[in-house]
């Protein structure tokens, strides 16, 4: 089984890779499952005005409730952890805001453990966190969500390994082209040097795009912790056609 | 007219927890109940051993059947009671559909054909492993090539057309489209960059 220093010494040859836009490269073997599941061919670029892909999905109002966007509120008592808000903007590349789009976001609970069959962690269950969210961002692109702050967990990638703490977050934009998952973390997590995972981000610049910033406006008194996690849409859209082709 | 450039947030794989979060109810179900022109697309997802892949999930776009790229609200629907999401009313078409592959990394849709001005379903594949997100397309037989198609080797042409498979769907024709994210240069489906 592969050993953390075999992995560390594979992180170091990607390290400080510069990629488009910050994404992760597919093939990535310090991440194993990474090795079978990336493309081998070149992709095909597409660069149609009329392609249905610079349109996307819409969401309305009966498909998310301000009660979906608060995660300690799903059960008949409070969940365990520190309770946390993560808010931010959603903006194109352009900084216009992305209005009235679906976030959705899951996480482990505190101690680190999902609520998921495969999930096989012994760490406890919280009878009272699920662990799934849902907003609709408003006019300015901005989202809310309460929950508690998600325990790292370990892994399968190789001996010791261990995820950092993190929320997953799913977005739409106003064309299909800008659709994102991505992760979250929080800030100075000692984890990060050792995960393939957010080390697939292999420009530092871009690393620190995943990072939250932690709010001190955004805590509020005896109750919460803030975070603030801005998030910027890649791709073209119709509405914006030429200028995102420049 | 110079546009400010931020820098995207960059993509993270959607791991293999995502199943009790990302899929909603009627989530395959894009054609209105009990439309007569509706069919079904299934098929499986193939890593580069050509295992099927059980923790992928998939969600598909399309034009409305007269051609628009409006969309429409509700596909996930709360329950403003239960907070429980109920899914599609069954009579708007809203063009989006989200499907996981089952445990045999099998999935199905069922929809409308695409409009004859956008003659595709577009698809986004997300899976455990994959860091980044992939598009493709699925062209039903019988239609013309369009731009995209035409520009393709036959052999790259033929992974993004569905053929009918002579079974018969919950929704009426089945076509079978397997997505191979990773094979020689016949196998792996084209996957599409809009940069």
């Amino acid at each position: 089984m592969t050993t953390q220093r075999e992995i560390d010494e594979e992180i170091l040859k990607y390290a400080d890779r510069v990629t488009p836009g910050g994404h992760p490269e597919r093939h990535y073997p310090p991440y194993r499952s990474s090795i079978l599941r990336s493309p081998t061919q070149p992709l095909t670029v597409v660069t149609d005005p009329e392609a249905v892909e610079l349109w996307g999905p819409v969401f309305g109002t009966g498909d998310v409730t301000e009660l979906d966007a608060d995660l300690t509120l799903r059960h008949s008592g409070e969940p365990i952890g520190e309770r946390m808000t993560v808010s931010g903007r959603v903006t194109d590349r352009a900084g216009r805001p992305v209005r009235n789009q679906l976030v959705e976001i899951w996480q482990a609970n505190a101690a680190g453990r999902y609520v998921h069959r495969r999930e096989q962690h012994p760490a406890p269950l919280d009878p009272n966190f699920t662990g799934a969210g849902r907003a609709l961002t408003n006019d300015d692109g901005e989202y809310l969500f309460t929950t508690i702050k998600p325990g790292p967990y370990p892994w399968g990638n190789h001996v010791n390994a261990w995820r950092p703490a993190h929320i997953h977050f799913s977005l739409f934009g106003t064309a299909f082209t800008q659709r994102l998952v991505t992760q979250m973390y929080f800030p100075g997590d000692p984890l990060f040097v050792y995960d393939p995972i957010f080390q697939s981000v292999t420009d530092p610049a871009a690393q620190h795009r995943l990072i939250a910033a932690y709010d001190h406006e955004r805590s509020v008194s005896e109750f919460s912790l803030g975070y603030r996690f801005d998030i910027v849409l890649d791709g073209p859209s119709a509405t914006h056609f030429e200028e995102d082709h420049q | 007219m110079s546009v400010e450039r931020l820098d995207p947030t960059p993509s993270q794989t959607v791991g293999p927890f995502f199943g009790y979060a990302m899929p909603f109810p009627g989530g395959p179900d894009v054609a209105p109940a009990g439309h007569p022109d509706a069919i079904s697309v299934h098929g499986y997802v193939y890593d580069g051993e050509g295992k099927p892949i059980p923790d992928a999930i998939l969600d598909f776009w399309q034009a409305g059947p007269e051609g628009s790229r409006a969309g429409s609200p509700g596909s996930l629907r709360v329950d403003t009671s239960s907070g429980e999401l109920l899914g599609r009313d069954g009579v708007r078409f809203t063009g989006f559909g989200r499907v996981s592959t089952d445990g045999d990394g099998h999935w199905a849709l069922h929809t409308l054909p695409p409009a004859a001005d956008a003659p595709y379903i577009s698809v986004c594949v997300f899976a455990r492993g994959l860091l980044h997100h992939l598009f493709t397309r699925i062209y039903l037989p019988d239609t013309p090539d369009d731009a995209l198609l035409s520009g393709l080797a036959a052999d790259r042409r033929a992974t993004l057309r569905a053929r009918k498979d002579g079974s018969v769907g919950a929704a009426g024709t089945a076509y079978r489209f397997d997505i191979r994210i990773q094979g020689d240069v016949s196998e792996e489906t084209v996957f599409l960059d809009f940069a």
